[in-house]
């Protein structure tokens, strides 16, 4: 393919996602392509996280179905996934005595030989992630020494490392304040646009996602709009987000008002 | 890069350090045997004292592997599930590993009298002691293997291990009430652990069944790495999560089960030993501390064992007390030099 050209990379169709059959979100259709940011958006517990990780394979979707660069979902197994999807999620990761280096470079995995041994090409692979990021000056630090924003970072740069056409983050702005939260923003819509990787992840930051993204998912229970966010913002399709006894969607200026 | 060199130097100084504790080990003991003469019996085979040769042969240096072997394996064992369980207090006893192995030696040594169908059985000798820790060992792993695959989350297999934990310990307990004195007690001594009653040939299956232990810990490599990340990262990374769970707790059973089967429970080696070696290479790289676990829980037992020989002295300390004494500090001394124990 050629690198200007876009071309599908995730394309669901009516998903149900959920736990043990009891389904949070149905009706999800999308198609992303490559080079895009899209933000998920929607109230808590509509299912955004379930979703991300339905997409990554780490549990099941309950009905429809996803296919990942025209192969079905179901037909990728955990290595073949590996080289297709890398994943940033919430929550702190399981070790913090790992080095920021000892962290990206396990992004190679899926590359590597039996054992895990780097070659040059994994080195420079890695290499390239820490420029991205700016992460020079702390690859020889431990995670527990990294600040939320910079821990944040390097996980990025892990899956940026991981050399996918597709990274999947969930809530990658939370414990962040506004300006970290808006440069790891703007980093992944750099990011998109450089390599053309397609980037999807959740934010209850509506206001700002609208701002940046090159599309948006509105999970529903019900129906799921997706599109531009300007498109979105005509169709009046934020005013059913939230239940709107409390807020409300100000359609010209595209933020949220309080219900007094 | 530049850690290469570091490590290496690091692998080379430990493995002086091994050789240095197996001979010490073996020069020093209940019966003094000049340091000369030891190295002489060692490797000319020269016999200066009859006794003396036969103290070496067929018993110290049977008693040095088994040190190193069990001082290995549980060191080994410990790093694996610390990593699989992502909880830097994990180690051999919390799976409920060296509690079946407890229950089947106690089965063995004071169910017979409780149930009088069983009082033919000999029980006396140390290997039908051993199949039977093992096996206690083994069906304590089985059920908690059945359960495993019911339950995601390793966290709540950490606890049912510590429960079946619990409930052999329980069942020992009743026995122990049941049970006439002298069998309480011989239970009592093999719960102190000891090295030095394996002859060559259980050596050489104990040394056999932790080689399967290792060569398992070595293909896990790769996915024990990419654990130290969290389970959905590791899958996320193309590590098939339920076989390489598998082939972990299996190396952990055989690794743990074997040695607490051989030598009875040998407690904190395998909780002090992998902390000890991530402080000490200052790296989470199991390439690395796979091999180095290995070497320091060897030396640490080692320098046990030395010190529970009382040298020049008649009396010999149980192995499991004197681990105690010395990893517990361990294990304090990293909590407050870190404040948490990271792994």
């Amino acid at each position: 393919m050629s690198s200007d050209t876009q071309h599908i990379t995730i394309s669901a169709k009516d998903l149900s996602i959920g736990y043990k059959n009891v389904s949070v979100a149905n009706a999800i259709n999308f198609d992303s392509l490559s080079g895009e940011l899209i933000g998920i958006v929607g109230i808590n517990g509509i299912g955004k996280s379930t979703l991300l990780r339905t997409l990554a394979k780490i549990q099941p979707s309950l009905s429809g179905s996803i296919s990942i660069e025209g192969k079905s979902l179901d037909t990728l197994d955990a290595s073949a996934l590996a080289s297709k999807i890398s994943v940033v999620l919430t929550g702190s990761i399981a070790s913090k005595y790992l080095t920021v280096q000892e962290l990206i470079a396990l992004g190679r995995q899926p590359y590597t030989n039996w054992i895990g041994t780097l070659t040059e090409q994994d080195k420079s692979k890695i290499t390239e992630a820490i420029q991205m990021l700016q992460l020079e000056d702390l690859v020889h630090k431990k995670c527990y020494e990294l600040s939320d924003g910079q821990l944040q970072r390097v996980m990025i740069a892990r899956a940026l490392a991981q050399d996918t056409s597709i990274i999947l983050l969930d809530e990658p702005t939370t414990h962040l304040d506004l300006y970290h939260k808006v440069q790891i923003l703007k980093l992944l819509k750099s990011i998109t646009q450089e390599t053309k990787k397609t980037i999807l992840f959740t934010s209850h930051e509506i206001e700002i996602v609208i701002q940046l993204c090159d599309k948006m998912l509105l999970l529903k229970e019900t129906d799921s709009p997706f599109g531009k966010p300007s498109e979105l913002i005509k169709e009046g399709a934020f005013n059913t987000l939230f239940p709107t006894d409390t807020v409300s969607f100000d359609a010209n200026t595209g933020t949220f008002r309080i219900q007094k | 890069m530049e850690n290469t060199a570091k490590y290496r130097i690091s692998f080379v100084l430990l493995l002086i350090a091994l050789v240095i504790c197996f001979a010490l080990n073996i020069s020093l003991g209940s019966v003094s045997i000049p340091f000369k003469s030891t190295l002489n019996a060692l490797f000319s085979g020269s016999i200066e004292n009859e006794s003396w040769h036969y103290i070496i042969w067929d018993y110290r240096i049977p008693k040095a592997f088994t040190a190193i072997l069990s001082g290995g394996a549980l060191a080994l064992s410990g790093l694996l599930m610390q990593t699989l369980f992502r909880n830097p207090l994990a180690g051999p006893f919390v799976l409920g590993i060296s509690s079946g192995a407890s229950l089947g030696a106690a089965l063995l040594i004071m169910g017979a009298s409780i149930f009088s169908g069983f009082a033919t059985f000999e029980i006396a000798n140390s290997i039908s002691l051993a199949i039977g820790a093992s096996l206690g060992s083994f069906l304590v792993l089985l059920a908690v293997l059945s359960v495993a695959s019911r339950v995601k989350d390793t966290m709540a297999l950490l606890i049912i291990g510590l429960m079946f934990g619990s409930i052999t310990a329980a069942i020992v307990s009743v026995l122990s009430y049941f049970t006439t004195s002298e069998e309480l007690q011989r239970y009592v001594y093999w719960s102190f652990g000891s090295l030095g009653d394996l002859s060559w040939s259980q050596l050489s299956l104990l040394g056999g069944i932790i080689l399967i232990g290792i060569i398992l810990s070595i293909a896990s490599i790769k996915s024990l790495n990419a654990l130290l990340l969290g389970e959905s990262y590791a899958q996320s990374l193309g590590v098939q999560l339920k076989k390489s769970r598998y082939i972990i707790i299996i190396a952990t059973a055989l690794l743990a089960g074997s040695v607490t089967a051989f030598a009875g429970p040998i407690a904190f080696v395998g909780l002090a030993v992998p902390h000890l070696t991530r402080q000490i290479f200052n790296t989470t790289d199991h390439k690395i501390l796979v091999p180095a676990v290995l070497l320091y829980g060897a030396i640490l037992m080692l320098l046990c064992d030395i010190v529970a020989q009382l040298p020049s002295s008649a009396n010999v300390l149980p192995i499991n007390a004197i681990t105690s004494i010395i990893g517990a500090p361990v294990v304090i001394w990293l909590l407050t030099r870190k404040r948490r124990m990271l792994f």
